[in-house]
């Protein structure tokens, strides 16, 4: 019981702290998941957000019942998921009950003006960890680069990349590349 | 209490078929202002910024403002519930799978290719929120001059936060803090 409170107040303070959805969570999931309380290695987390990017829901949620699950099976991953909703819950009914405008505010934006810049920082510290983890080979320089050129240039579905890239890695697979 | 059931039905409905995150969540909220009147089209456009403008997911803060509007606290914790629902359900059905099949080759193999994938999608989103956050390329293409297309105040708090993080490897919500007083200080908005 101590450990799911524990797992549902983690994922309560990653779902409260993260600005700016799914990909802005990585830096706490890296700080709290993988480092702090080892629930997860950072190659599984790289799996979820695969996985998350495929089926329906919120990629935060999504991963937050995988991490629940794969540490405490079913009722682990309702905690979690519940931990990683409920701050924005009781914060979203307090500004819909009270606060009429409040993204009119001219400090909110200020302050989120600077916030959304602090959160580029820590993704980009977020991704070279990643890289350094998942990376390691001419053959996942060259997915990389792919990927990342047409995510940029291209508006294609990211359903459609991840599809499209697990189709490559069991071509790659069977002749024999590690990627 | 019909609101109730119209409200659960029509987020978990959300919840099962917006493939993607929370953006995706966006065309079947429209959908639900052009059929209900508990929500209005207005009302997303505002429910877009407040989500900006604090924590959390977005598709789960629009199903609490929605649901609030719609029938109060209660509202909101059924509409958020509803949200999460399918996913959850979906998500333990996926992991048992996957325990399953972990040490088969080839699901091993795919995963080892998603990977730098991944990692490539996570990048391509990072570069969006900095090409907001960090460059004024809007008046860039007004005046043509390469001065007009960095926000110099943006980038050196990035910088700054940066060198940071690297150095001391604090936890993210310092630097999320002390960047949310810088930008009220410097007037970022």
């Amino acid at each position: 019981m101590k450990e799911l409170w524990t797992m549902f107040l983690t994922f309560c303070r990653i779902g409260g702290l993260t600005f700016g959805g799914g990909y802005a969570m990585l830096p706490m999931l890296q700080r709290e998941v993988v480092e702090k309380y080892q629930w997860a290695t950072e190659e599984e987390l790289m799996d979820y957000y695969a996985i998350g990017q495929c089926t329906p829901g919120i990629i935060a949620v999504n991963t937050a019942t995988f991490v629940g699950y794969k540490k405490r099976g079913v009722l682990g991953a309702i905690f979690c998921t519940l931990g990683v909703v409920f701050p924005s819950l009781c914060i979203i009914t307090v500004i819909a009950a009270f606060l009429k405008n409040f993204q009119d505010i001219i400090y909110v934006q200020q302050a989120f003006a600077g916030i959304r810049v602090a959160v580029c920082a820590l993704i980009l510290d977020a991704i070279v960890k990643l890289w350094k983890k998942n990376v390691k080979s001419i053959w996942g320089i060259a997915l990389f680069l792919i990927v990342l050129a047409v995510m940029i240039l291209l508006d294609v579905s990211p359903i459609l990349v991840v599809i499209g890239a697990a189709v490559v890695g069991i071509g790659l697979g069977k002749a024999g590349v590690k990627v | 209490m019909m609101v109730l059931w119209e409200l659960c039905f029509e987020f978990f409905k959300a919840g099962l078929f917006a493939v993607g995150g929370g953006l995706a969540t966006l065309p079947f909220l429209y959908d639900i202002a052009s059929r209900y009147d508990w929500m209005s089209v207005e009302s997303i456009t505002d429910m877009i910024a407040i989500s900006e403008s604090t924590p959390g997911p977005l598709g789960v803060n629009m199903a609490t403002y929605a649901g609030y509007h719609a029938y109060g606290v209660l509202g909101g914790v059924v509409a958020t519930l509803a949200l999460i629902l399918p996913s959850l359900i979906i998500i333990i059905l996926v992991a048992k799978i996957l325990e399953k099949f972990k040490e088969n080759r080839l699901v091993k193999d795919t995963f080892a290719t998603l990977r730098p994938c991944v990692t490539a999608m996570i990048a391509a989103a990072c570069w969006q929120v900095m090409e907001k956050a960090l460059f004024t390329v809007d008046a860039f293409l007004v005046t043509m001059n390469p001065a007009d297309l960095i926000n110099y105040k943006a980038m050196c708090l990035f910088i700054l936060c940066y060198w940071l993080m690297r150095r001391y490897k604090k936890h993210p919500i310092l630097y999320i803090a002390g960047a949310a007083v810088c930008g009220i200080v410097f007037q970022m908005a």
